[in-house]
């Protein structure tokens, strides 16, 4: 499993006896990752604060009949990914929607074709950047947005992406093309413009 | 983009070459292209470029030691 943690694995036969010292183990090794996954998909820091306190409370009931076919950590990334998709649903039920249409001639050919990636690593930094890095993955439907945030910056590989959202390891694929086409095309809108101003273009 | 029949093709094996996990056959044969495609080599590159800067934003991302005591 390539989910990066903290600290040492925690022994699962522990875990399922009760021993609270892994269980505070546990928090500790997957807390950053998860509050960092959960933050991604609702993008408000106090849900996901909320998000990680039910994921871990619902582990803590679910370990006695956690099956070891999955991973502890796939198991960890199911739970929160479900309920950061869940409070997505009450709010925006039609946001959340299990199909995707394939990709079209029109929907993410790509139009913007500068090369932006020469202008200097601290146009990527300022505050303006930051915040269309933000908008951008904001903007893009919880369906990608969870695809892109497990395989591109968490490392999940195709097949635990997959069984962490009970999908087809082929929906992983053409959602994670559609969300980097898309995040792509946005970036490219707004630095194509910074790298024009800076005289670049 | 260029409405080359092999553009549109890329495109669509062009996350497989990404991650590492295209044939390698596959692999040459779009190298092959990207080196005569600007336009090909210029999505590569932002892909890879808009890739990389969501992992920086993630890895600056901390839970706040006020958050951990809560758990």
């Amino acid at each position: 499993m390539t989910i990066k943690t903290s600290t040492q694995p925690v022994s699962l036969e522990a875990l399922r006896a009760g021993d609270r010292e892994s269980f505070a183990r546990l928090v500790d090794a997957y807390s950053t990752p998860l509050y960092r996954l959960a933050l991604r998909l609702v993008g408000d820091p106090q849900e996901a604060e909320d998000v990680l306190q039910e994921t871990f409370l619902n582990a803590y009931r679910g370990l006695a009949g956690f099956g070891s076919r999955s991973s502890l950590g796939t198991w960890l990334y199911r739970i929160a990914t479900n309920q950061a998709l869940m409070r997505l649903r009450r709010k925006e039920p039609q946001q959340v929607s299990v199909d995707e249409p394939p990709i079209g001639p029109e929907g993410e050919l790509p139009r913007q074709l500068f090369d932006w990636c020469c202008l200097p690593e601290e146009d990527f930094m300022t505050a303006g950047a930051q915040a269309e890095l933000e908008a951008a993955i904001a903007a893009l439907s919880p369906t990608l947005r969870s695809v892109f945030v497990l395989r591109d910056l968490h490392g999940l590989s195709t097949e635990e992406t997959a069984e962490v959202l009970e999908i087809s390891p082929a929906a992983v694929k053409t959602r994670l093309l559609r969300a980097r086409l898309k995040l792509r095309e946005r970036l490219s809108g707004y630095f194509t413009e910074r790298a024009r101003e800076a005289g670049y273009g | 983009m260029a409405r080359r029949p092999e553009c549109e093709q890329l495109l669509t094996e062009l996350s497989e070459y990404l991650d590492g996990t295209a044939q390698e056959e596959l692999c040459a044969q779009i190298e092959r292209h990207l080196a005569e495609c600007d336009d090909c080599t210029v999505v590569l590159n932002t892909i890879q470029k808009t890739v990389l800067l969501y992992r920086q934003v993630e890895a600056r991302t901390e839970l706040s030691s006020e958050v951990r005591r809560r758990l």
